[in-house]
């Protein structure tokens, strides 16, 4: 007896929805296997990973609030992905919104106005999709292959905030700690209810998933976007300029990565600090791809990402197991989901041995 | 039963293959299909696409392995895991499409395929053994990328004869060869089963078949319905048992007078992106209204290059070198082109003319978002777009499994229809495609060549590129070949027949050939 892959003729939509499912399922597995041999009971770690952090209104906010960064990335590289555009940068491209962003707030200082906010967001949304452009025309101008530039300029956008915050961004009364002034009020994204920790940011999140997930399958760049990524030569027969939709795709996703960045420091944070992000735009690919490049599926994906973040912390306090657990919670949900999707385009079949003659 | 007697004796069968089921899925490709090829024999195997042939030959070959059935080798069960198995036992196959690295010698690619410790310079000495012996002209140390289709062909078959083969199998090998070249090829095909080697020739091309096979079997949907002598066949009681039904024959075009020009093409040259791709040379020709230009050749020739520049999928920096109705429109895009009443089907199906994961309806915009008020103010009008699929999948009686099936689960020939029936839907005043039936069935084929004839009719330019002569014999009103890049004088086609279009193919022109004569 033996398992053969057969190909399905048309994808499987209920596979479409299950093998994330499934995935989540596997990594619970792979997780519990994995305390075990850490001498942790499995049930105990996986309810303080994935359960305790939806059981209080705090950690349930906190949840929100980290979900929102992951989704808003997401959901740029969810259109990169679906053109088959490999934009691995989007932690620099944050890291850049922030920055630029950042400066504006302190350069505005005290000064008091409602169009601080507007204009410091505009600068961060500015700051990551600058920042991705340099890939973007490195691609369609030189034929750079997109996954090392994005990559590599991600260290260089980290290695010019700790630059930034340890020199001219210092804030000149902090002691000479490597962080900037706090933000001036006008400058910082206002609460959604009074004394909670959630802000303008998470709506920006969930609003936006609701404008993709209506606009992608009805508009006609939403179907250039999917021609180029499934055949580009039938993307050319169309006549959709190839380039014209790299630069899309790569700036609309710096884009929002920056404007996720700036949200975090002006939102969650209020100033700038020499790390802003435990790795939003790294762990966003996974939450692009864990939500099948679909905005509503990018949102679940994301709140489950966060869970695990929130869910690491309370480990290492309950179990006083390291944070990077948490990351190889993500790295075993990536690789499941990627196996579980085979499944969509082929059927497991159990082959009886043919009969001997 | 089982035979007992090995080698030779004439009662038992060089290979046998008894009751053979594949499925895939809830396809079934073979349907206990039997086959029985002696030693020596020249066996056709005939069927439309999609008939089963590929999937038979897969199995005999090692590379799929059957549901149920078994394969017999001179009367003993055989069990074919892998390629190796069936090259250990002395088959040999010629792919149609074949895996060859461009960048390489002809000896380096063969050595390739052998076992590790075997040197190049050794594989080049035998090459020029066998290119000798079998008068099949194959220099060693040429790169394959200088190598015409043929003299590639000509790579796998000696890579073939080196391993000493009993049987060898060849898919569709003439498809891509010029009448000439196919002719040198039934020589050695001959010549090899004097010489006791078994040969299993797929084909549909009857012709070739009757010429040079001595039994067929011929498969239909999977199934064997027949198994004859074709040299006591016709053509037509052939086609007749691989189709099951007779053909509409494809209604030749009556007598019209061809209207003004209204697709000119002057002195267009391209330098290729691609550093394999072909140059094309001061292409020059026109077509008019009611008229049906055939260009032939064979491929590689600068085909794609052509058809590229011809739609405007690469624009040409002069925009005189070409004109829709007078229009000059080198540098316009293929969606300006459009506008003006073009209409163009690429060669590639899947993955260019169509994308295999896109429902019909969105298949329906790839070339239509422009011209056929599909999208408004950047939003797409699915409902619109449904039922234009759904009215070409009836006009061109397109076989679909559910009302907006995804592309992919079409068959080669019904997919044809739909993208041929997409461009047609809006009666385009030129219209260029290129291998417009290339691996469709007889069906589908007519169907696809009558729309064009009755297009032309209406007064519409048609330009068909395409490596099937007999096509461009049926349907063209003049033709042209294109070879190395050039075009040669387009004649009017009562004035062609296969040798001069074979001649024009391999690139000898106009001076070689008599006079040009200007489609006039």
């Amino acid at each position: 007896m033996r398992l053969e892959l057969e190909r399905r003729g048309e994808q499987s939509r209920v596979m479409t929805v299950l093998s994330p499912v499934i995935a989540i399922g596997l990594t619970l597995v792979a997780g519990a296997i994995l305390f075990l041999l850490a001498g942790i009971h499995p049930a105990e770690g996986i309810y303080t990973y994935f359960i305790s952090p939806v059981t209080t209104a705090y950690s349930a906010q906190e949840v929100l609030v980290k979900a929102s960064p992951l989704i808003l990335i997401a959901l740029g590289l969810s259109l990169c992905f679906q053109a088959n555009v490999w934009n691995i940068g989007a932690e620099g491209q944050y890291t850049l919104g922030a920055i630029l962003g950042g400066w504006l707030a302190l350069a505005f200082g005290n000064f008091s106005s409602p169009l601080v906010l507007p204009a410091v967001l505009v600068a961060g949304i500015a700051g990551g999709l600058l920042w991705a452009a340099i890939p973007a025309l490195l691609k369609t101008v030189f034929r750079t292959n997109e996954i090392l530039t994005s990559l590599m300029l991600t260290y260089v956008a980290l290695l010019l905030l700790d630059y930034l915050v340890r020199g001219p961004l210092r804030d000149p009364a902090g002691f000479n700690f490597p962080e900037s002034a706090l933000f001036g009020p006008s400058a910082v994204l206002p609460t959604l209810a009074s004394g909670g920790r959630l802000h303008l940011g998470v709506l920006f999140a969930f609003g936006l998933a609701i404008i993709m997930a209506f606009a992608m399958p009805t508009t006609l760049k939403g179907f250039q976007i999917r021609t180029i990524g499934q055949a580009p030569k039938a993307a050319r027969f169309a006549g959709f300029g190839t380039n014209g939709m790299i630069l899309f795709v790569f700036l609309v996703s710096g884009g929002l990565a920056g404007l996720a960045g700036i949200s975090e420091v002006s939102g969650t944070i209020g100033q700038l600090l020499p790390v802003i992000s435990p790795g939003y735009g790294f762990t966003a690919i996974i939450v692009a791809f864990l939500g099948r490049l679909n905005p509503i599926g990018i949102v679940f994906a994301g709140l489950i990402m966060s869970i695990s973040f929130i869910g690491g912390e309370a480990a290492q306090i309950r179990l006083g197991l390291p944070i990077d657990v948490a990351k190889v919670f993500q790295g075993f949900l990536l690789f499941f989901i990627l196996a579980c999707d085979t499944l969509i385009y082929y059927r497991l079949r159990l082959l009886k041995p043919r009969a001997a003659t | 039963m089982t035979g007992t007697t090995k080698n030779g004796a004439h009662d038992v069968p060089l290979l046998e293959a008894r009751g053979i089921t594949k499925q895939f899925g809830t396809v079934t490709a073979n349907d206990t299909v039997d086959l029985v090829v002696r030693e020596g024999e020249i066996h056709a195997l005939l069927g439309e696409n999609g008939a089963g042939k590929s999937t038979l030959v897969k199995i005999l070959y090692g590379i799929l392995e059957p549901n149920a059935g078994n394969v017999l080798w001179r009367g003993e069960a055989i069990r074919l895991r892998a390629p190796a198995d069936a090259q250990a036992l002395g088959i040999g196959m010629v792919f149609q499409h074949f895996s060859l690295f461009e960048a390489l010698t002809v000896a380096e690619n063969i050595t390739l395929a052998l076992p590790r410790d075997t040197s190049t310079r050794e594989v080049a000495r035998k090459v020029r053994a066998i290119s000798a012996e079998y008068g099949l002209p194959l220099d060693p140390d040429r790169h394959v990328y200088r190598l015409s289709v043929g003299e590639r062909q000509r790579i796998e078959i000696v890579r073939c004869l080196m391993q000493n083969p009993r049987l060898i199998i060849m898919d569709e090998p003439t498809a891509v060869l010029t009448p000439q070249e196919a002719d040198k090829l039934f020589e050695t095909l001959i010549r090899l089963a004097g010489e006791g080697c078994s040969i299993l020739y797929i084909s549909h091309r009857l012709e070739e078949v009757k010429r040079i096979c001595s039994t067929a079997t011929v498969l239909r949907r999977g199934k064997v319905v027949a198994a004859c002598d074709p040299r006591k066949e016709t053509a037509a009681s052939l086609a007749r048992m691989m189709v099951g039904a007779d053909i509409d024959d494809v209604k030749p075009p009556g007598e019209h007078a061809f209207g003004p020009v209204r697709l000119s093409v002057a002195g267009l040259s391209t330098t290729p992106e691609d550093p394999l791709g072909t140059a094309l040379h001061d292409i020059s020709f026109e077509v008019r209204g009611g008229e049906v230009l055939g260009i032939a050749g064979v491929a590689g020739n600068g085909q794609e290059e052509l058809f590229e520049a011809l739609s405007g999928i690469v624009p040409v920096r002069r925009p005189e070198t070409m004109a829709i109705d007078g229009k000059p429109v080198g540098r316009a895009g293929i969606n300006a082109r459009r506008r003006m009443g073009a209409a163009f089907a690429p060669e590639e199906r899947i993955g260019e003319a169509a994308v295999a994961r896109f429902k019909l309806s969105e298949n329906i915009l790839l070339s239509g978002h422009e011209t056929e008020g599909v999208v408004s103010g950047g939003f797409i009008n699915a409902r619109g777009a449904r039922t234009l699929a759904t009215e070409v999948i009836e006009r061109f009686d397109v076989r679909v499994g559910g009302p907006d099936p995804e592309a992919g689960s079409l068959s080669g020939g019904n997919l044809q229809k739909f993208v041929v029936g997409r461009e047609m839907r809006r009666a385009p005043g030129v219209v260029v495609l290129s291998q417009p039936t290339w691996g469709v069935d007889a069906g589908a084929a007519a169907v696809i060549r009558q729309a064009l004839i009755d297009l032309a009719a209406q007064g519409s330019a048609v330009v068909v590129i395409s490596q099937d002569l007999d096509e461009i014999f049926q349907i063209a009103d003049s033709i042209a070949a294109i070879s190395h890049g050039r075009l040669s004088a387009v004649y009017p086609a009562n004035e062609m027949d296969m040798e001069k279009a074979g001649l024009l193919m391999g690139g000898v022109h106009a001076s070689e050939t008599g006079e040009a004569v200007d489609a006039a």
